[in-house]
Parts: structure tokens; sequence; C-alpha cells
């Protein structure tokens, strides 16, 4: 018995820090593999609506984004403040929407050109008339198959 | 006891601070996020090749003006009684008993002067050039709100679960395939019993 009571000292021992930069990579691995890098910096103000039968959008690689607002404080001199339309980086008129879906679609590989949704990121103050013109457009390239973006959030919130 | 010729060891103890620092950098420009919305098909713009002819009593019109004012079926409507409207006549079941259209599983009113059959009921959405998005947005989600209502309502009866749930789930890349072929037939069973027939004419002008 005596054999247990030899140890006698009561410092609590230091807890090993060792693997702490292992667990700490992990973190790093994760977070640097999830993160998307945005690519193209938004010019017009986006507030998006709420919906609550929102489906998810699934699969990046298949869509097409199309932005649509009023243009923020700093392009508000020269563009004005009615809502524009964002294609990529820079603004275009709603006639400019079909050539820009037809070039999206032919860098996109051949399986996925049948299969491409067009998501429609619009500001919820924007007129429905832009809108309008850029469904026309859409509807002339046989882009069809259209996602209203929204938040998930009480739809009656948007009417206030 | 190192030697004297023996190479120094490396420092590894701020390697913790380097990571660190670059875990603290992706997790701040991080933004995991999916994006959600209203899925909507637009008419294709060649015309069909016949003109269809639509009973008045089956097409549920609404309009919404500049002011965000919304017209169901020749009245003015509140936004938030349009989904019970729409489901009262998605789900009226009008068709008489023994014809080709009737419905079995309606529980509607059965109004003569209503629709006739899920199948016949068209939604016509109009709205004007200058009504605001977030307004729209929000009829479409009502609209939408009250057809999965009634095939949620469908998918509890036949099959003891959500309509919404089943087509996530078959939706979602993450599923077996041999779940998802499963699901593809319910599914499409409650798609077919109530169809999503919502045409957008095109915008009237304000000038009207």
């Amino acid at each position: 018995m005596s054999k247990f009571n030899k140890k006698k000292d009561a410092a609590l021992p230091a807890v090993n820090t060792a693997s702490l930069p292992d667990i700490v990579f992990m973190l790093l691995f994760f977070f640097m593999t999830v993160t998307v890098m945005k690519d193209s910096t938004l010019k017009v103000e986006n507030v998006l609506p709420n919906a609550t039968e929102v489906k998810k959008l699934e699969k990046k690689d298949r869509i097409i984004y199309i932005y649509v607002g009023k243009p923020t404080r700093e392009y508000e001199k020269t563009y004005g403040t009615e809502s524009k339309i964002q294609l990529n980086d820079k603004f275009a008129q709603a006639s400019d929407v079909g050539d820009y879906i037809l070039q999206e679609r032919a860098k996109k590989p051949q399986e996925l050109q049948d299969v491409l949704t067009t998501a429609l990121k619009v500001d919820k103050n924007a007129n429905m008339g832009i809108i309008s013109d850029i469904k026309q457009e859409l509807r002339k390239v046989n882009a069809l198959k259209v996602n209203y973006t929204t938040y998930e959030g009480d739809a009656f919130k948007n009417i206030q | 006891m190192p030697k004297r010729g023996a190479p120094p060891e490396v420092n590894a103890g701020s390697m913790a601070d380097i990571a660190f620092l670059l875990l603290i950098f992706f997790l701040v420009t991080t933004t995991i996020e999916t994006d959600a919305g209203l899925d909507r098909m637009l008419p294709p713009i060649e015309p069909p090749d016949q003109d269809v002819v639509i009973k008045e009593k089956n097409i549920f019109q609404v309009s919404i003006n500049k002011d965000g004012q919304l017209l169901a079926d020749e009245e003015l409507t509140e936004l938030k009684n349009l989904r019970a409207k729409a489901i009262a006549f998605l789900d009226n079941g009008g068709a008489p008993a023994g014809s080709a259209d009737y419905c079995n599983y309606c529980q509607g009113e059965r109004d003569v002067a209503s629709s006739d059959s899920p199948q016949k009921a068209i939604i016509s959405l109009k709205n004007d050039r200058e009504t605001k998005y977030g307004t729209y947005i929000t009829v479409q989600n009502e609209l939408v709100g009250a057809y999965n209502e009634l095939r949620n309502r469908e998918a509890q009866r036949l099959y003891k679960r959500n309509f919404t749930d089943m087509e996530a789930e078959y939706l979602n890349p993450e599923t077996p395939d041999d779940v998802r072929d499963a699901l593809k037939e319910k599914v499409k069973r409650i798609q077919d019993l109530f169809p999503q027939k919502l045409s957008e004419a095109e915008t009237a002008s304000s000038s009207k």
C-alpha cells in the first residue's frame, strides 16, 4: 500500500499544449476550403426582400447572377438614383442582359448549359418595370429558369 | 544534452500564433452562404400553336397597382387574405361528380362559379411597371405558399410527411440515389395533384 502513497507533490501538472497548433491548423484548413472569395463587387444597393417559401440554390456553378438596385453613394453622381442593372462588374442596360446570358452560358461546360438558373438579386425598392424588361430579355434568349433571390423571413416586412 | 556540433532545434512555439492569425483572417472573410429564393419558370416567348380557350371561372386574376394595392378576382383584397383566397380558389373543385374533371381530393366549397379542378385552375399575376419589387415578391410568396399548403395537406394524407420536406430532400444533392428515386415518384404525384399554374402576363404600363 505504501507504494501508492509515495507520490507527494501536490503541484498541478501543466496542460500539454503541444497539439494546439494541430487543432488550429485543422480549423484553418476547414475555413480555407469553405471560403469563397467574392468575385464581383456590388455597385448597387442590394437589400433583398424576405420570403418564406424559399428553395435553396444548390450548385453554385450553374447559376448566373444579375444584380439590380440603386447605384451606391459613390456612383450616384455618375449614374443617378434610378435603379440600374449590374452585370459582373459594370452597369448595363436591360438590352445587354441577353448578350450577357449568352456569354456566360458559353463559358460553362457543355453539360451544364441547359440547366442554368438565373438568380435575380434585386433590391426590394426597385420598380417592377426594370424586372419586366429583364424577364423579357431572358425569355428572348430562352433562359427560362429564374430564381428571385430573397432572404428567409416574414414576407410582410417587404411592404412596410 | 546536445553536443556542440548538433544543429539547434527550431523553436515551434510561435507556430500556434501564426496559425491563429491565419485562422482569424479566414474566419472574418468567410461567408458561408447558400442563396435561397423563389424558383420560377418564365413562359417561352413563342406563342403556343393553338389558342387555348380557358373558361373565365378557371382564372384567378391578381393585379397589383403601383401603390401596392391588390385586386384579386375583381375585389380589393388585403395582402394577408390573399393566401386564403388563392387556396379557396385552387381547392374549390367545382366540377360535378362523375364528370372528367371531378376532383375527389378537393376539400373546397365546390362552388360552380369558381374553378373546376386544381388541374384547370390558373392564377394570373399582373403588375404595374411602378410596382415595388418587394410587394411583388410578397404576392409571389403568398401564391407559392398557397400551393405549398395544399400540397403539404395531400402529402400528409398520402405519405404522412410534408411536401416541402420531401422536395427539399429530393433536391438535396447529398441524398442517396435510391432514396431520391423513391421520392421522385411521390413528389411528382403531389405536383400533379396541384400543378403550379402561375401565369405572368406582360406588365401593364402605368399611363393606361
